[in-house]
Protein backbone atom coordinates (compact mmCIF):
# COMPACT_ATOMS: atom_id res chain seq x y z
CA UNK A 1 0.00 0.00 0.00
CA UNK A 2 1.36 3.69 -1.01
CA UNK A 3 0.10 6.92 0.68
CA UNK A 4 1.12 10.13 -1.13
CA UNK A 5 2.08 12.33 1.49
CA UNK A 6 1.49 15.92 0.00
CA UNK A 7 4.63 17.01 1.21
CA UNK A 8 7.78 13.79 0.24
CA UNK A 9 5.21 12.21 -2.31
CA UNK A 10 4.29 8.29 -2.53
CA UNK A 11 5.96 6.59 0.09
CA UNK A 12 5.41 3.16 1.53
CA UNK A 13 2.86 2.40 4.14
CA UNK A 14 5.48 1.52 6.67
CA UNK A 15 7.32 4.67 6.58
CA UNK A 16 3.21 6.06 7.94
CA UNK A 17 1.80 5.54 11.50
CA UNK A 18 -1.72 5.37 11.71
CA UNK A 19 -3.77 7.83 13.80
CA UNK A 20 -7.61 6.51 13.43
CA UNK A 21 -10.58 7.51 12.04
CA UNK A 22 -10.92 11.53 10.45
CA UNK A 23 -14.62 11.56 10.82
CA UNK A 24 -14.95 12.20 14.20
CA UNK A 25 -15.26 16.11 15.92
CA UNK A 26 -13.53 16.78 18.98
CA UNK A 27 -16.19 18.58 21.16
CA UNK A 28 -14.91 21.68 22.14
CA UNK A 29 -12.83 21.43 25.24
CA UNK A 30 -15.11 23.37 27.51
CA UNK A 31 -18.00 21.08 26.41
CA UNK A 32 -19.24 19.26 29.72
CA UNK A 33 -22.13 17.30 26.90
CA UNK A 34 -21.46 13.37 27.90
CA UNK A 35 -23.49 12.51 25.00
CA UNK A 36 -21.30 14.42 22.29
CA UNK A 37 -17.76 13.15 24.41
CA UNK A 38 -18.99 9.61 24.63
CA UNK A 39 -20.15 9.72 20.83
CA UNK A 40 -16.31 11.19 19.92
CA UNK A 41 -14.49 8.73 22.04
CA UNK A 42 -16.87 5.62 21.34
CA UNK A 43 -19.00 5.45 18.22
CA UNK A 44 -16.96 5.00 15.00
CA UNK A 45 -19.19 5.13 11.22
CA UNK A 46 -16.51 2.46 10.18
CA UNK A 47 -17.84 2.39 6.57
CA UNK A 48 -17.01 -0.13 3.78
CA UNK A 49 -15.52 2.27 0.58
CA UNK A 50 -14.04 5.33 1.21
CA UNK A 51 -12.71 6.62 4.70
CA UNK A 52 -11.51 9.50 6.17
CA UNK A 53 -8.61 9.14 8.03
CA UNK A 54 -5.53 10.53 9.73
CA UNK A 55 -1.95 9.51 9.17
CA UNK A 56 1.29 10.32 10.23
CA UNK A 57 4.20 10.03 8.43
CA UNK A 58 6.33 9.37 11.12
CA UNK A 59 9.56 7.84 9.39
CA UNK A 60 9.16 10.80 6.69
CA UNK A 61 8.44 14.53 7.02
CA UNK A 62 6.83 13.64 10.52
CA UNK A 63 3.41 15.62 8.87
CA UNK A 64 -0.26 14.78 9.80
CA UNK A 65 -2.29 13.97 6.92
CA UNK A 66 -6.24 13.46 6.31
CA UNK A 67 -6.00 10.40 3.38
CA UNK A 68 -9.10 9.17 2.23
CA UNK A 69 -9.01 5.36 1.61
CA UNK A 70 -10.94 3.04 -0.09
CA UNK A 71 -11.65 0.10 3.16
CA UNK A 72 -12.43 -2.74 0.29
CA UNK A 73 -9.20 -1.73 -2.20
CA UNK A 74 -6.76 -0.05 -0.06
CA UNK A 75 -6.84 2.20 -3.17
CA UNK A 76 -6.05 6.18 -1.58
CA UNK A 77 -8.10 8.61 -3.26
CA UNK A 78 -6.73 12.03 -1.71
CA UNK A 79 -4.33 12.88 0.66
CA UNK A 80 -3.94 16.72 2.18
CA UNK A 81 -2.52 18.07 5.16
CA UNK A 82 -3.99 17.72 8.67
CA UNK A 83 -3.32 21.15 9.48
CA UNK A 84 -5.43 22.89 6.65
CA UNK A 85 -8.57 21.36 8.21
CA UNK A 86 -7.68 22.35 11.67
CA UNK A 87 -7.56 25.84 10.63
CA UNK A 88 -10.68 25.55 8.47
CA UNK A 89 -12.22 24.08 11.65
CA UNK A 90 -10.60 26.88 13.93
CA UNK A 91 -13.01 29.52 12.08
CA UNK A 92 -16.07 27.34 12.44
CA UNK A 93 -18.14 29.21 15.44
CA UNK A 94 -18.35 26.71 18.65
CA UNK B 1 -26.93 -45.17 16.89
CA UNK B 2 -24.60 -42.13 16.55
CA UNK B 3 -24.07 -41.22 13.01
CA UNK B 4 -21.00 -40.97 13.15
CA UNK B 5 -19.48 -44.49 14.93
CA UNK B 6 -17.00 -46.94 13.92
CA UNK B 7 -20.13 -49.57 12.99
CA UNK B 8 -21.35 -46.84 10.83
CA UNK B 9 -17.71 -46.53 9.10
CA UNK B 10 -17.34 -49.98 8.40
CA UNK B 11 -20.93 -50.98 7.56
CA UNK B 12 -20.58 -47.91 4.84
CA UNK B 13 -17.52 -49.20 3.76
CA UNK B 14 -18.96 -52.31 2.59
CA UNK B 15 -22.11 -50.45 1.21
CA UNK B 16 -19.15 -48.78 -0.79
CA UNK B 17 -20.05 -45.15 0.66
CA UNK B 18 -23.06 -44.43 -0.70
CA UNK B 19 -25.21 -44.32 1.82
CA UNK B 20 -23.48 -40.89 3.74
CA UNK B 21 -26.50 -38.33 4.08
CA UNK B 22 -25.02 -34.88 3.20
CA UNK B 23 -24.24 -33.24 6.64
CA UNK B 24 -26.88 -30.97 5.81
CA UNK B 25 -29.74 -29.75 3.66
CA UNK B 26 -30.06 -27.17 0.85
CA UNK B 27 -33.31 -25.98 1.66
CA UNK B 28 -35.54 -23.35 -0.05
CA UNK B 29 -36.27 -20.15 2.01
CA UNK B 30 -39.72 -20.24 3.82
CA UNK B 31 -41.28 -17.49 3.96
CA UNK B 32 -41.21 -16.96 7.95
CA UNK B 33 -39.55 -18.88 10.71
CA UNK B 34 -39.64 -18.63 14.70
CA UNK B 35 -35.67 -16.51 14.72
CA UNK B 36 -33.31 -15.87 11.54
CA UNK B 37 -29.67 -15.93 12.61
CA UNK B 38 -27.86 -14.01 9.46
CA UNK B 39 -24.35 -14.65 9.70
CA UNK B 40 -23.27 -18.79 9.11
CA UNK B 41 -20.12 -18.39 10.86
CA UNK B 42 -19.15 -20.41 13.33
CA UNK B 43 -21.44 -18.44 16.09
CA UNK B 44 -24.41 -18.11 13.87
CA UNK B 45 -24.08 -21.84 13.91
CA UNK B 46 -23.71 -22.20 17.06
CA UNK B 47 -26.44 -19.60 18.15
CA UNK B 48 -29.13 -21.94 15.69
CA UNK B 49 -27.73 -24.99 17.15
CA UNK B 50 -28.05 -23.97 21.20
CA UNK B 51 -31.47 -22.91 19.76
CA UNK B 52 -33.01 -25.90 18.99
CA UNK B 53 -30.96 -27.63 21.28
CA UNK B 54 -31.70 -26.27 24.60
CA UNK B 55 -35.02 -24.18 24.12
CA UNK B 56 -36.50 -26.04 21.58
CA UNK B 57 -37.13 -23.61 18.96
CA UNK B 58 -35.87 -24.98 15.92
CA UNK B 59 -37.67 -23.12 13.40
CA UNK B 60 -35.26 -21.34 13.04
CA UNK B 61 -32.94 -20.33 9.52
CA UNK B 62 -29.36 -19.38 9.36
CA UNK B 63 -28.66 -16.84 6.60
CA UNK B 64 -25.14 -16.80 5.20
CA UNK B 65 -23.69 -14.36 2.33
CA UNK B 66 -21.53 -16.63 1.22
CA UNK B 67 -20.97 -20.50 1.33
CA UNK B 68 -20.86 -21.50 4.62
CA UNK B 69 -17.67 -20.86 7.34
CA UNK B 70 -16.81 -18.78 4.71
CA UNK B 71 -15.68 -16.30 6.96
CA UNK B 72 -13.27 -15.93 9.62
CA UNK B 73 -14.45 -19.40 11.42
CA UNK B 74 -12.39 -21.08 8.57
CA UNK B 75 -9.40 -17.78 8.96
CA UNK B 76 -8.29 -18.31 12.41
CA UNK B 77 -5.28 -19.52 13.58
CA UNK B 78 -7.84 -22.48 15.89
CA UNK B 79 -6.41 -21.39 19.51
CA UNK B 80 -8.58 -21.98 22.31
CA UNK B 81 -7.72 -20.75 25.68
CA UNK B 82 -9.24 -19.14 28.64
CA UNK B 83 -6.63 -16.85 29.84
CA UNK B 84 -8.05 -13.94 30.24
CA UNK B 85 -7.39 -11.08 33.33
CA UNK B 86 -10.67 -9.31 34.43
CA UNK B 87 -13.43 -11.75 35.37
CA UNK B 88 -16.12 -10.71 33.23
CA UNK B 89 -13.88 -12.42 30.15
CA UNK B 90 -12.28 -15.05 31.97
CA UNK B 91 -15.50 -16.55 33.23
CA UNK B 92 -17.20 -16.38 30.05
CA UNK B 93 -14.46 -18.05 28.33
CA UNK B 94 -13.65 -20.21 30.53
CA UNK B 95 -17.28 -21.66 30.56
CA UNK B 96 -16.65 -21.55 26.84
CA UNK B 97 -13.78 -23.66 27.51
CA UNK B 98 -15.67 -26.79 29.32
CA UNK B 99 -18.44 -27.00 26.31
CA UNK B 100 -14.95 -27.25 24.32
CA UNK B 101 -14.02 -30.41 26.31
CA UNK B 102 -16.98 -32.23 25.29
CA UNK B 103 -17.76 -30.72 22.10
CA UNK B 104 -16.84 -33.44 19.67
CA UNK B 105 -18.55 -35.96 22.08
CA UNK B 106 -22.15 -33.07 22.02
CA UNK B 107 -21.96 -32.80 18.13
CA UNK B 108 -20.84 -36.38 17.42
CA UNK B 109 -18.17 -34.89 14.93
CA UNK B 110 -14.96 -34.62 15.52
CA UNK B 111 -13.41 -31.64 15.90
CA UNK B 112 -10.30 -32.65 17.18
CA UNK B 113 -9.91 -30.09 20.26
CA UNK B 114 -6.53 -31.07 21.56
CA UNK B 115 -5.85 -30.05 24.86
CA UNK B 116 -1.97 -28.95 24.42
CA UNK B 117 -1.73 -26.36 26.22
CA UNK B 118 -0.88 -22.33 25.44
CA UNK B 119 2.46 -20.82 26.80
CA UNK B 120 2.66 -16.59 27.15
CA UNK B 121 6.39 -16.16 27.32
CA UNK B 122 7.90 -13.37 29.06
CA UNK B 123 10.42 -11.23 28.27
CA UNK B 124 11.10 -8.81 31.23
CA UNK B 125 10.58 -9.15 34.90
CA UNK B 126 7.64 -6.59 34.91
CA UNK B 127 6.16 -8.85 32.28
CA UNK B 128 6.25 -11.91 34.16
CA UNK B 129 5.03 -10.47 37.30
CA UNK B 130 2.06 -9.05 34.99
CA UNK B 131 1.63 -12.59 33.89
CA UNK B 132 1.68 -13.77 38.03
CA UNK B 133 -1.08 -11.78 38.55
CA UNK B 134 -3.15 -12.73 35.63
CA UNK B 135 -2.10 -16.68 36.45
CA UNK B 136 -3.51 -15.93 40.32
CA UNK B 137 -6.65 -14.50 38.73
CA UNK B 138 -7.44 -17.20 36.78
CA UNK B 139 -6.80 -19.74 39.08
CA UNK B 140 -8.59 -17.26 41.52
CA UNK B 141 -12.27 -18.46 39.54
CA UNK B 142 -11.10 -21.97 39.07
CA UNK B 143 -9.61 -22.25 35.92
CA UNK B 144 -5.63 -23.96 35.47
CA UNK B 145 -3.40 -21.54 34.97
CA UNK B 146 0.83 -22.36 35.93
CA UNK B 147 4.32 -20.00 36.05
CA UNK B 148 7.04 -21.94 34.01
CA UNK B 149 10.74 -21.20 34.07
CA UNK B 150 12.96 -20.62 31.23
CA UNK B 151 14.79 -23.99 31.83
CA UNK B 152 10.94 -26.39 31.96
CA UNK B 153 10.24 -24.03 28.55
CA UNK B 154 14.18 -25.25 27.19
CA UNK B 155 12.48 -28.84 27.96
CA UNK B 156 9.13 -28.32 26.29
CA UNK B 157 10.11 -26.60 23.68
CA UNK B 158 13.72 -27.76 22.17
CA UNK B 159 13.97 -25.12 18.93
CA UNK B 160 12.84 -22.26 20.99
CA UNK B 161 16.14 -19.86 21.08
CA UNK B 162 16.52 -19.99 25.16
CA UNK B 163 19.53 -18.64 25.55
CA UNK B 164 20.64 -15.18 27.10
CA UNK B 165 21.67 -13.52 24.05
CA UNK B 166 18.59 -14.17 22.26
CA UNK B 167 17.44 -10.07 21.11
CA UNK B 168 14.67 -10.28 23.82
CA UNK B 169 15.74 -13.22 26.41
CA UNK B 170 13.02 -15.53 27.56
CA UNK B 171 13.10 -15.24 31.54
CA UNK B 172 10.05 -17.26 31.91
CA UNK B 173 6.21 -17.79 31.21
CA UNK B 174 2.87 -18.55 31.66
CA UNK B 175 1.29 -21.95 30.96
CA UNK B 176 -2.51 -22.87 30.64
CA UNK B 177 -2.95 -26.43 30.21
CA UNK B 178 -5.97 -27.09 29.03
CA UNK B 179 -6.01 -24.83 26.21
CA UNK B 180 -5.11 -25.81 22.78
CA UNK B 181 -6.69 -26.26 19.45
CA UNK B 182 -9.14 -27.73 17.25
CA UNK B 183 -10.00 -28.25 13.78
CA UNK B 184 -12.19 -25.23 13.14
CA UNK B 185 -13.73 -26.18 10.06
CA UNK B 186 -14.61 -29.53 11.73
CA UNK B 187 -16.36 -27.35 14.39
CA UNK B 188 -18.13 -25.48 11.62
CA UNK B 189 -19.73 -28.44 9.96
CA UNK B 190 -20.43 -30.14 13.23
CA UNK B 191 -22.50 -27.29 14.70
CA UNK B 192 -24.13 -27.14 10.93
CA UNK B 193 -25.09 -30.45 11.23
CA UNK B 194 -26.38 -30.20 14.71
CA UNK B 195 -28.49 -27.54 14.25
CA UNK B 196 -30.14 -29.26 10.72
CA UNK B 197 -30.73 -32.23 12.23
CA UNK B 198 -32.81 -30.84 14.55
CA UNK B 199 -34.84 -28.99 11.72
CA UNK B 200 -32.72 -25.63 11.15
CA UNK B 201 -32.45 -24.05 7.62
CA UNK B 202 -29.44 -23.43 6.55
CA UNK B 203 -29.58 -20.94 3.63
CA UNK B 204 -26.46 -20.31 1.63
CA UNK B 205 -25.62 -17.37 -0.75
CA UNK B 206 -27.89 -15.37 0.80
CA UNK B 207 -27.00 -12.32 1.37
CA UNK B 208 -29.10 -10.06 3.56
CA UNK B 209 -29.83 -6.51 1.64
CA UNK B 210 -32.20 -4.81 3.79
CA UNK B 211 -34.72 -5.37 7.20
CA UNK B 212 -38.54 -5.85 7.13
CA UNK B 213 -40.14 -2.98 9.76
CA UNK B 214 -43.18 -2.71 11.48
CA UNK B 215 -42.98 0.60 13.00
CA UNK B 216 -39.86 0.65 15.43
CA UNK B 217 -39.60 -3.12 15.20
CA UNK B 218 -37.93 -5.53 13.01
CA UNK B 219 -40.35 -8.65 11.81
CA UNK B 220 -37.86 -9.86 9.32
CA UNK B 221 -35.22 -9.66 6.32
CA UNK B 222 -35.24 -8.69 2.75
CA UNK B 223 -32.19 -11.21 1.11
CA UNK B 224 -30.90 -12.00 -2.46
CA UNK B 225 -33.39 -15.09 -2.31
CA UNK B 226 -36.55 -12.86 -1.17
CA UNK B 227 -38.40 -11.75 1.51
CA UNK B 228 -38.20 -13.89 5.43
CA UNK B 229 -40.02 -12.99 8.05
CA UNK B 230 -39.57 -13.84 11.75
CA UNK B 231 -40.14 -12.50 15.63
CA UNK B 232 -36.46 -12.21 15.89
CA UNK B 233 -33.84 -11.40 14.00
CA UNK B 234 -30.35 -12.05 15.47
CA UNK B 235 -26.95 -10.78 14.07
CA UNK B 236 -23.57 -13.01 14.22
CA UNK B 237 -21.59 -10.91 11.38
CA UNK B 238 -18.58 -10.20 12.88
CA UNK B 239 -16.57 -7.58 10.56
CA UNK B 240 -19.64 -6.68 9.16
CA UNK B 241 -21.70 -5.84 11.84
CA UNK B 242 -21.60 -2.02 10.58
CA UNK B 243 -22.48 -2.75 6.98
CA UNK B 244 -25.41 -4.65 8.10
CA UNK B 245 -26.15 -2.57 11.09
CA UNK B 246 -26.23 0.39 8.61
CA UNK B 247 -29.00 -1.44 6.80
CA UNK B 248 -31.45 -1.33 10.01
CA UNK B 249 -30.76 2.39 9.80
CA UNK B 250 -27.53 2.70 12.66
CA UNK B 251 -24.69 4.52 11.17
CA UNK B 252 -22.22 4.51 14.56
CA UNK B 253 -21.03 1.86 16.35
CA UNK B 254 -18.56 0.91 19.10
CA UNK B 255 -16.64 -1.30 16.37
CA UNK B 256 -14.18 -0.76 13.53
CA UNK B 257 -13.35 -3.37 11.24
CA UNK B 258 -9.38 -4.55 10.82
CA UNK B 259 -7.57 -6.97 8.90
CA UNK B 260 -5.68 -9.88 10.58
CA UNK B 261 -3.41 -12.23 9.03
CA UNK B 262 -2.29 -15.73 8.93
CA UNK B 263 0.07 -17.53 7.81
CA UNK B 264 0.85 -21.75 6.99
CA UNK B 265 3.84 -22.79 6.06
CA UNK B 266 5.11 -26.07 4.41
CA UNK B 267 4.57 -29.56 6.61
CA UNK B 268 6.62 -30.47 8.64
CA UNK B 269 7.52 -33.59 11.02
CA UNK B 270 6.48 -32.80 14.53
CA UNK B 271 8.10 -29.54 15.60
CA UNK B 272 5.88 -27.86 17.84
CA UNK B 273 3.05 -30.19 20.40
CA UNK B 274 2.05 -26.75 21.81
CA UNK B 275 0.90 -22.82 21.31
CA UNK B 276 3.24 -20.72 21.96
CA UNK B 277 2.99 -16.56 21.79
CA UNK B 278 5.67 -14.30 21.60
CA UNK B 279 6.06 -11.59 24.26
CA UNK B 280 8.25 -9.19 23.03
CA UNK B 281 6.14 -8.35 20.28
CA UNK B 282 2.41 -9.77 19.58
CA UNK B 283 3.03 -13.54 17.67
CA UNK B 284 1.65 -16.76 18.34
CA UNK B 285 2.51 -20.10 16.76
CA UNK B 286 1.10 -23.77 16.39
CA UNK B 287 1.30 -27.02 14.54
CA UNK B 288 -1.49 -28.48 12.85
CA UNK B 289 -2.33 -32.49 12.58
CA UNK B 290 -0.94 -31.83 9.38
CA UNK B 291 2.98 -30.67 9.80
CA UNK B 292 1.95 -27.12 8.96
CA UNK B 293 3.39 -24.42 11.33
CA UNK B 294 0.40 -21.75 11.75
CA UNK B 295 0.94 -18.59 12.78
CA UNK B 296 0.32 -15.08 12.81
CA UNK B 297 0.95 -11.78 14.62
CA UNK B 298 -0.38 -8.23 15.32
CA UNK B 299 -3.37 -6.81 12.98
CA UNK B 300 -2.34 -4.74 10.15
CA UNK B 301 -3.66 -1.63 11.79
CA UNK B 302 -6.02 0.32 10.07
CA UNK B 303 -9.48 0.20 9.20
CA UNK B 304 -10.19 -2.51 6.22
CA UNK B 305 -13.08 -5.08 4.54
CA UNK B 306 -10.46 -6.63 2.31
CA UNK B 307 -10.13 -9.51 3.71
CA UNK B 308 -6.08 -9.43 2.92
CA UNK B 309 -3.32 -7.05 4.39
CA UNK B 310 0.21 -5.55 3.48
CA UNK B 311 3.93 -6.44 2.98
CA UNK B 312 5.12 -4.47 6.31
CA UNK B 313 3.05 -6.83 8.55
CA UNK B 314 4.13 -10.33 6.76
CA UNK B 315 7.79 -8.88 7.40
CA UNK B 316 6.86 -8.28 10.88
CA UNK B 317 5.63 -11.55 11.94
CA UNK B 318 8.04 -13.57 9.89
CA UNK B 319 11.03 -11.63 11.87
CA UNK B 320 8.97 -12.40 14.85
CA UNK B 321 9.37 -16.05 13.99
CA UNK B 322 13.07 -16.14 13.56
CA UNK B 323 13.36 -13.87 16.80
CA UNK B 324 11.64 -17.17 18.51
CA UNK B 325 12.48 -19.95 16.88
CA UNK B 326 15.82 -19.53 14.24
CA UNK B 327 16.08 -22.91 12.62
CA UNK B 328 13.18 -22.44 10.71
CA UNK B 329 15.38 -19.79 8.24
CA UNK B 330 14.78 -21.80 5.54
CA UNK B 331 11.04 -23.22 6.00
CA UNK B 332 8.65 -22.32 2.70
CA UNK B 333 5.82 -19.95 3.50
CA UNK B 334 2.42 -22.30 2.04
CA UNK B 335 0.13 -19.65 2.24
CA UNK B 336 -0.77 -16.63 3.65
CA UNK B 337 -4.87 -15.13 4.25
CA UNK B 338 -6.58 -11.97 5.94
CA UNK B 339 -9.49 -11.95 7.91
CA UNK B 340 -12.18 -9.55 8.80
CA UNK B 341 -12.23 -8.59 12.68
CA UNK B 342 -14.45 -6.42 14.56
CA UNK B 343 -12.56 -4.90 16.54
CA UNK B 344 -14.45 -3.58 19.85
CA UNK B 345 -13.39 -0.43 21.50
CA UNK B 346 -12.89 -2.49 24.93
CA UNK B 347 -11.78 -5.50 23.44
CA UNK B 348 -14.34 -7.21 24.97
CA UNK B 349 -17.76 -9.03 22.33
CA UNK B 350 -21.27 -7.46 22.19
CA UNK B 351 -23.87 -9.86 23.65
CA UNK B 352 -27.25 -8.39 23.90
CA UNK B 353 -30.73 -7.83 23.07
CA UNK B 354 -31.42 -4.47 20.55
CA UNK B 355 -30.35 -2.07 19.85
CA UNK B 356 -33.88 -1.89 18.15
CA UNK B 357 -36.92 -3.89 19.48
CA UNK B 358 -36.80 -7.76 17.43
CA UNK B 359 -33.31 -7.20 16.97
CA UNK B 360 -30.41 -9.02 18.74
CA UNK B 361 -26.43 -8.34 18.60
CA UNK B 362 -23.70 -10.52 19.00
CA UNK B 363 -20.15 -8.78 17.77
CA UNK B 364 -17.25 -7.35 19.05
CA UNK B 365 -15.29 -10.44 18.74
CA UNK B 366 -11.90 -8.70 18.02
CA UNK B 367 -9.81 -11.00 16.91
CA UNK B 368 -10.57 -13.65 19.75
CA UNK B 369 -13.83 -15.24 18.29
CA UNK B 370 -12.84 -18.53 17.28
CA UNK B 371 -12.16 -19.54 21.23
CA UNK B 372 -15.42 -18.23 22.59
CA UNK B 373 -17.98 -20.30 19.72
CA UNK B 374 -19.49 -22.79 21.93
CA UNK B 375 -20.30 -20.20 24.80
CA UNK B 376 -21.25 -17.15 22.54
CA UNK B 377 -23.73 -19.29 20.68
CA UNK B 378 -24.84 -20.99 24.07
CA UNK B 379 -25.13 -17.53 26.00
CA UNK B 380 -26.38 -15.54 22.60
CA UNK B 381 -28.97 -18.37 22.44
CA UNK B 382 -30.14 -17.97 25.72
CA UNK B 383 -30.31 -14.24 25.08
CA UNK B 384 -32.35 -14.50 22.01
CA UNK B 385 -34.87 -17.54 24.04
CA UNK B 386 -35.32 -15.54 26.93
CA UNK B 387 -35.41 -11.94 25.80
CA UNK B 388 -32.59 -11.27 28.55
CA UNK B 389 -28.89 -11.91 29.11
CA UNK B 390 -27.30 -14.80 30.15
CA UNK B 391 -25.49 -14.43 33.37
CA UNK B 392 -21.90 -14.75 31.95
CA UNK B 393 -22.96 -11.86 29.26
CA UNK B 394 -24.51 -9.82 31.43
CA UNK B 395 -21.60 -7.54 31.32
CA UNK B 396 -21.54 -7.59 27.47
CA UNK B 397 -23.78 -4.74 26.32
CA UNK B 398 -23.59 -2.11 23.80
CA UNK B 399 -23.96 0.88 25.80
CA UNK B 400 -21.48 -0.10 28.51
CA UNK B 401 -19.25 2.30 26.25
CA UNK B 402 -21.44 4.81 27.05
CA UNK B 403 -22.16 4.43 30.62
CA UNK B 404 -18.36 3.81 31.85
CA UNK B 405 -18.42 0.32 32.12
CA UNK B 406 -16.02 -0.90 29.61
CA UNK B 407 -14.57 -4.09 30.20
CA UNK B 408 -10.65 -3.30 28.99
CA UNK B 409 -8.69 -6.97 29.55
CA UNK B 410 -5.27 -4.50 28.18
CA UNK B 411 -5.91 -1.37 29.09
CA UNK B 412 -5.81 0.10 25.91
CA UNK B 413 -8.97 2.39 25.61
CA UNK B 414 -10.72 3.46 22.90
CA UNK B 415 -7.91 2.25 20.50
CA UNK B 416 -9.05 -0.52 18.60
CA UNK B 417 -6.29 -1.78 16.73
CA UNK B 418 -4.06 -2.17 19.74
CA UNK B 419 -6.32 -4.55 21.35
Amino acid sequence: MLIPCPYCGQRDVSEFTYQGDGNRTRPNPSSTDRAAWNAYVYDRTNPAGEHREIWQHSGGCRAHIVVVRNTLTHAVVASSMARARTRADRREPT
Amino acid sequence: MAEYSALSILKNAFAGNRDWKPAWRKPEPKPTYDVIVVGGGGHGLSTAYYLAKEHGISNVAVIEKGWLGSGNVGRNTTAVRSNYLLPENSRFYEFSMKLWENLSHELNYNVMFSQRGVLNMAHTPGQLDDFARRGNALRHIGADSVMMTTAEIARLIPALDVSGSARFPIIGGLMQWRAGTARHDAVAWGYARGADRRGVDILENCEVTGFLREGDRIVGVSTSRGEIRANKVALAVAGSTGQVMRLAGIDRMPIESHVLQAFVTESLKPFLDTVVTYGAGHFYMGQSDKGGLIFGGDLDGYNSYAQRGNLPLVEEVMSETLAMFPGLARVRLLRSWGGLTDMSMDGSPIITTGPLPGLYLNCGWCYGGFKATPSSGFCFAWTIARDEPHPLTAAFTLDRFHRGLVIDDKGQGSTPRLH
